[in-house]
C-alpha cells in the first residue's frame, strides 16, 4: 500500500511503485484534469504540484510522491476561485484547453515564487507546451494577478 | 482517510447535471438516449433550442469545439435572432443520433474548413429568428392583440404602449405550439450580440479540471488497450507471443489486428507496460525501404512529366521561351503530423442492442458510418457521445481511431477505452501532405514580368481516402487554382505522388503548402522586376479591392519599409485568401549571431467580413499564426526505413511561450454580405512572412522547410 497527500486527502492506494503518479491520478483516483499529453516530460500537460512545486507527473513514480503534499487542479480551489483560474476566465485563456490545468498549476508555483515576474521569468518558468497558441494570454493573465496582489 | 479500492470509484456514465451551474451543461453523455433528457422540462421551440421555465435557453450545437469557439459563437448567432439575454444561455452538443433520425435536422455536424459559421450561420440565425417569433405570437395571444403590438428585447417579450411584459420561460410552452411563417433574420446593423467581444462559455469548465475529454471518460467496468502498430505504415501484423505477457498485473487480452495489436489490461499503465514487453513480429512491406531522400527525389522526378492543368492563360510556354530573362526555383514541404496536445483516444461499449462511443470528432456522422459498419449495427444504434477536442487541427476527423478501438471493443465484451500513446499517434499516419513546386517566371528587357509557370507535386489526400479517381484532388492545388495575382501568362500543371504514407487535413491543409511557395516566389519575382515586394504585390491585385484594401493597411500598421530595424532584423511579407479570408502578414525576424532565429513580432491584418465573436477571432488568428510558425521552424517527419523518426514532442518540437512573437491584429469589414472562416486562414501566411524576412537578412533564400535546416548567417 502507498500512502499519498493529495488535495489535503490522505489517500491510501494499492499500485506498482513505478506507476507514474499521472496513471494513478487518472486511472485510479479519477483525478482526471490532470492530463497525458507525451509521457517523456516535454508537454507538462501533467503538472502537479507537490510541496508547491510544479512536477511533471507522467515522470514521477508514485512510490517516490509518497512525502509530498500534492496539489492538481480539482484541488487548487473548490471552486474556480483562485486568481489565477480568475484571471485565466478573465482573459479567456483556453482554447481546446487540454493544456491548461498545467499552465495553470504552473503559473501557481511561478507567481508564489516570485509576487512580481518579469516577463523572461516568465518565460523561464512557463514551458509547457500549448499547441492551439495561448501563450500571449497566459502572459497577460499572469502579469493580472501580480499586479492585483500588488495593489492590495 | 479515504481508502481506495485499486480501481478507484467510478464516476457514473450518464450523470452531467453538474455543469449547468456554470451556465454550461458538459457535452459529454448529453445525448445518451434520443429525444429524452432526464431533469429538463423546457419547452423546445425547434431542434436548436429548448427555454426553460426559469427562462434560461438551452443550445445546440452541430460542430465540435476543439478550441476554435463554436460554443460560443454559435450560439450567439442564434441568441442574437431570439434576442435572448445572453447570460441565460446554456449549450449542449447537438444529438447525433437524432441528426440521423431526423433526416439531417441540424444540417451538417461535420467540423471542417473553418467554415461553422460560413455554412452554417443562415439556418442558426433562421432557428433564432423563428423561436422569437412564436414567443411574439403567443405573448400577443396571450394579451389578445397582435404580434405587431409586441416586440422582443433581452429575454423578455413587451407589449407596446404598455409596461406589460412575459419572460420568455412563461411564453415557452405555448410558443412551441404555435406557428409561424416568413421569417425573417436581421442586417448586420441591428446586431447586438453579433460583433460583441463575448467570453467563451466552455473557458470556465477547463480551468478547473472539470471539462470532459474523451479521455476523461468513466464508464461502469471499463478496461484499458494500450496499441502497437506496425512501425511501417502499409506493413502487417506476422505473429506475437502473448505469453511472455499474460503473467503480467492486470493484463487481460491482446487484440490482434490486421496492422497492429492492442493490449488490454485493468489499467492503461499495465495496458502500455505490457505492450512495451509484447514480443510483435511484422512484415514490414515494401515502405521499409524509403526514406526522405528517396522520396523526395521520387517526387522531384516527377517535374519530368507534364502533370494535368489546372490552370491557364495565354501562351505562358512560347512567353517564357522569348523572355529576356528567367528564374525558376524549387519548393518543396515535408511531411508534417498535427500533434494535438490530447493523444487520439476512443472509448467504445458494444451491446446486444446498442453501442456506445466515446469520442471527440469532428465528424461524429463519419464515427457513426464506420462503427455501424463494423458492428453490423443500424446507424441509429449507434450513439455518438462527443466529448471537448483536445486539439485536433484535422487529425481527428479521421476515423483510424476510432475504427480500431471498435474492433478491440468487440473483442473485449466490456467497454474499453483505446488510448494511443503520442508514439504511436506520430507514427500513425494521416500526416500533411508532402508536396514539391517548381516556379518558373519569365521577364522581358523591362523587367516586367510576362509569364509565370507552376508544377506541383503533391501527395493526395483524396487518393489515400477513396482510391483512384480522375483529375486533380482539389485540396492539393488550394490556394494555387485560386490564387488572387492579375498575371500576364500563366500556366500551372500538377501531378499526384503518393507513397507508403498516410495523408490527412492539417489546419489549413494545401493552403499551407502552396501559399509558402507562392508568396516566397512572389518575393523572388519582386526581386528580380526590382521592386519592393509590397509595391510588385499592389501592381498584381490591382483587380482586387479586397486583398488591396487589407495590402495597404498591413504596409501602413507594420509601418513597412518604415521601421529602422537594427542589422541581422528585417521584415517580411506575405498575404493569402482561404476559407473566404483574405490574411495579410508581416514578419519582424532577427538571426542573431549564432544563426538561429527569432521572430519577433508579427502584424496581421485580416478581412473575414462579419465577426462574430471578435475575442475568438483574435484567438483563432493567434493561434494559427503560431501553428505555422511552429512548422516554418521546426516541423518536419523523417523517414528511415519507412519509419517516421520524430515520435514525440522533444523531437517534433512545438514553439513554446518563450518563442512566441508579438502579435498585432488588425480588422477589416469591407462588406457586411460577407462571412468568412477563421479558424485556418491565418496558418499559411507566416511560413512564407519568415522566409522573405530571413531572405532580406541573409541574401539566402528559404525553399524547403523547416527553417531550422539550414545554416543561416547575417549578410
Amino acid at each position: 500500500m502507498i500512502l499519498l497527500n493529495i488535495n489535503e486527502k490522505d489517500i491510501e492506494i494499492d499500485v506498482a511503485p513505478d506507476t507514474p503518479l499521472l496513471w494513478v491520478l487518472r486511472d485510479n483516483l479519477d483525478l482526471t484534469g490532470t492530463k497525458y499529453g507525451c509521457g517523456i516530460g516535454q508537454c507538462g500537460a501533467c503538472t502537479v504540484l507537490m510541496n508547491g512545486h510544479p512536477v511533471k507527473s507522467c515522470g514521477t513514480p508514485v512510490g517516490k510522491a509518497t512525502d509530498y503534499n500534492i496539489v492538481t487542479i480539482e484541488g487548487l480551489s473548490a471552486d474556480a476561485s483562485h486568481p489565477v483560474q480568475k484571471a485565466w476566465i478573465e482573459e479567456d485563456v483556453p482554447q481546446c484547453g487540454y493544456c491548461q490545468s498545467g499552465q495553470i498549476l504552473s503559473a501557481v508555483a511561478l507567481l508564489n515564487e516570485k509576487s512580481n515576474p518579469s516577463d523572461e521569468e516568465i518565460s523561464a518558468a512557463m514551458t509547457n507546451i500549448c499547441r492551439c497558441g495561448t501563450y500571449s494570454r497566459m502572459r497577460t493573465a499572469i502579469k493580472k494577478v501580480a499586479l492585483a496582489r500588488s495593489q492590495t | 482517510m479515504t481508502k481506495i479500492s485499486r480501481r478507484g470509484f467510478i464516476k457514473a456514465s450518464v450523470s452531467a447535471a453538474g455543469g449547468l451551474t456554470l451556465g454550461f451543461s458538459l457535452p459529454v453523455f448529453s445525448n445518451a438516449r434520443p429525444f429524452e433528457r432526464t431533469g429538463l422540462i423546457g419547452s423546445e421551440l425547434n431542434a436548436w433550442l429548448t427555454i426553460e421555465p426559469d427562462d434560461s435557453i438551452l443550445i445546440r450545437v452541430a460542430q465540435a469545439e476543439m478550441g476554435q469557439g463554436v460554443m460560443t459563437s454559435l450560439p450567439m448567432l442564434i441568441a442574437e435572432e431570439l434576442e435572448a439575454d445572453w447570460r441565460t444561455i446554456k449549450v449542449e452538443y447537438a444529438d447525433v443520433n437524432r441528426q440521423i433520425l431526423g433526416n439531417g435536422i441540424f444540417g451538417r455536424m461535420n467540423t471542417r474548413e473553418s467554415d461553422a459559421v460560413v455554412k452554417g450561420r443562415k439556418q442558426l440565425q433562421l432557428a433564432g429568428a423563428q423561436a422569437r417569433e412564436r414567443l411574439l405570437k403567443a405573448a400577443a395571444e396571450k394579451w389578445m392583440v397582435s404580434p405587431a403590438d409586441c416586440y422582443a428585447d433581452y429575454g423578455r417579450i413587451y407589449r407596446k404602449a404598455s409596461s406589460d411584459s412575459f419572460g420568455y420561460g412563461e411564453l415557452a410552452s405555448l410558443a412551441a405550439e404555435v406557428t409561424v411563417a416568413n421569417v425573417r433574420i436581421k442586417t448586420p446593423e441591428a446586431f447586438n450580440i453579433l460583433g460583441l467581444p463575448t467570453p467563451r462559455l466552455d473557458v470556465p469548465a477547463k480551468v478547473d479540471g472539470s471539462a470532459i475529454y474523451s479521455m476523461d471518460v468513466r464508464v461502469p467496468d471499463m478496461v484499458y488497450a494500450a496499441v502497437i502498430h506496425c512501425p511501417v505504415l502499409g506493413g502487417r501484423l506476422q505473429s506475437l507471443r502473448f505469453n511472455a505477457i499474460r503473467h503480467l498485473p492486470g493484463v487481460l487480452k491482446a487484440v490482434r489486428m490486421e496492422s497492429s495489436v492492442a493490449v488490454v489490461a485493468e489499467t492503461f499503465w499495465q495496458a502500455k507496460k505490457a505492450a512495451d514487453q509484447l514480443p510483435v513480429f511484422w512484415n514490414l512491406g515494401p515502405g521499409a525501404k524509403t526514406f526522405s531522400d528517396t522520396i523526395k527525389r521520387d517526387f522531384f522526378e516527377k517535374f519530368s512529366e507534364d502533370g494535368d492543368v489546372i490552370l491557364e492563360k495565354g501562351d505562358a510556354v512560347t512567353l517564357m521561351y522569348h523572355a529576356g530573362k528567367t528564374i525558376e526555383s524549387d519548393y518543396y514541404v515535408p511531411y508534417l503530423a498535427q500533434a494535438p496536445l490530447e493523444p487520439m483516444n476512443c472509448t467504445v461499449q458494444v451491446q446486444q442492442d446498442r453501442v456506445d462511443v466515446w469520442v471527440g470528432h469532428q465528424n461524429p456522422e463519419a464515427v457513426v458510418d464506420v462503427v455501424a459498419k463494423l458492428t453490423g449495427k443500424a446507424p441509429y444504434d449507434v450513439y455518438v457521445h462527443n466529448c471537448y477536442l483536445g486539439g485536433s487541427f484535422g487529425r481527428r476527423s479521421h476515423t483510424d481511431f476510432v475504427e480500431e478501438a471498435t474492433r478491440i471493443a468487440l473483442e473485449t465484451g466490456t467497454p474499453v477505452q483505446m488510448i494511443w500513446t503520442r508514439e504511436e499517434e506520430m507514427r500513425s499516419g494521416a500526416y500533411r501532405p508532402m508536396s514539391a513546386m517548381r516556379f518558373k517566371a519569365g521577364f522581358d528587357i523591362e523587367k516586367e514580368l510576362v509569364a509565370l509557370t507552376n508544377h506541383s507535386v503533391t501527395h493526395s489526400i483524396s487518393y489515400d481516402r477513396d482510391g483512384e479517381f480522375s483529375g486533380v484532388d482539389e485540396s492539393s492545388v488550394e490556394g494555387l487554382r485560386d490564387h488572387a495575382y492579375e498575371l500576364p501568362a500563366y500556366k500551372f500543371t500538377h501531378t499526384r505522388k503518393n507513397t507508403h504514407l498516410s495523408s490527412w487535413w492539417w489546419r489549413s491543409g494545401g493552403h499551407s503548402i502552396n501559399a509558402f511557395g507562392m508568396e516566397c516566389f512572389i518575393d523572388e519575382m519582386a526581386v528580380a522586376a526590382r521592386k519592393d515586394p509590397f509595391e510588385f504585390r499592389r501592381s498584381l491585385l490591382q483587380s482586387k479591392p479586397d486583398h488591396l484594401e487589407v495590402l495597404e493597411k498591413l504596409e501602413q500598421q507594420s509601418r513597412w519599409k518604415k521601421a529602422q530595424l537594427p542589422k541581422g532584423t528585417a521584415q517580411g511579407m506575405a498575404i493569402h485568401e482561404s476559407y473566404g479570408t483574405i490574411c495579410g502578414q508581416v514578419a519582424e525576424v532577427t538571426v542573431n549571431s549564432d544563426g538561429s532565429v527569432r521572430v519577433n513580432k508579427v502584424t496581421a491584418v485580416v478581412d473575414c467580413g462579419n465577426l462574430v465573436n471578435p475575442m475568438t477571432a483574435e484567438e483563432q488568428i493567434e493561434g494559427g499564426i503560431l501553428f505555422g510558425l511552429t512548422a516554418a521552424l521546426n516541423g518536419k517527419l523523417t523517414i528511415e526505413n519507412g519509419r517516421v523518426l520524430e515520435d514525440n514532442l522533444d523531437t517534433y518540437e512545438i514553439i513554446r511561450m518563450a518563442e512566441a512573437p508579438e502579435i498585432d491584429i488588425h480588422w477589416i469589414t469591407l462588406s457586411t454580405e460577407h462571412w468568412g472562416g477563421l479558424g485556418e486562414p491565418s496558418t499559411p501566411v507566416i511560413a512564407p512572412a519568415v522566409c522573405n524576412a530571413l531572405y532580406k537578412i541573409t541574401g539566402r533564400r528559404i525553399r524547403s522547410l523547416p527553417i531550422r535546416d539550414y545554416y543561416l548567417q547575417i549578410k
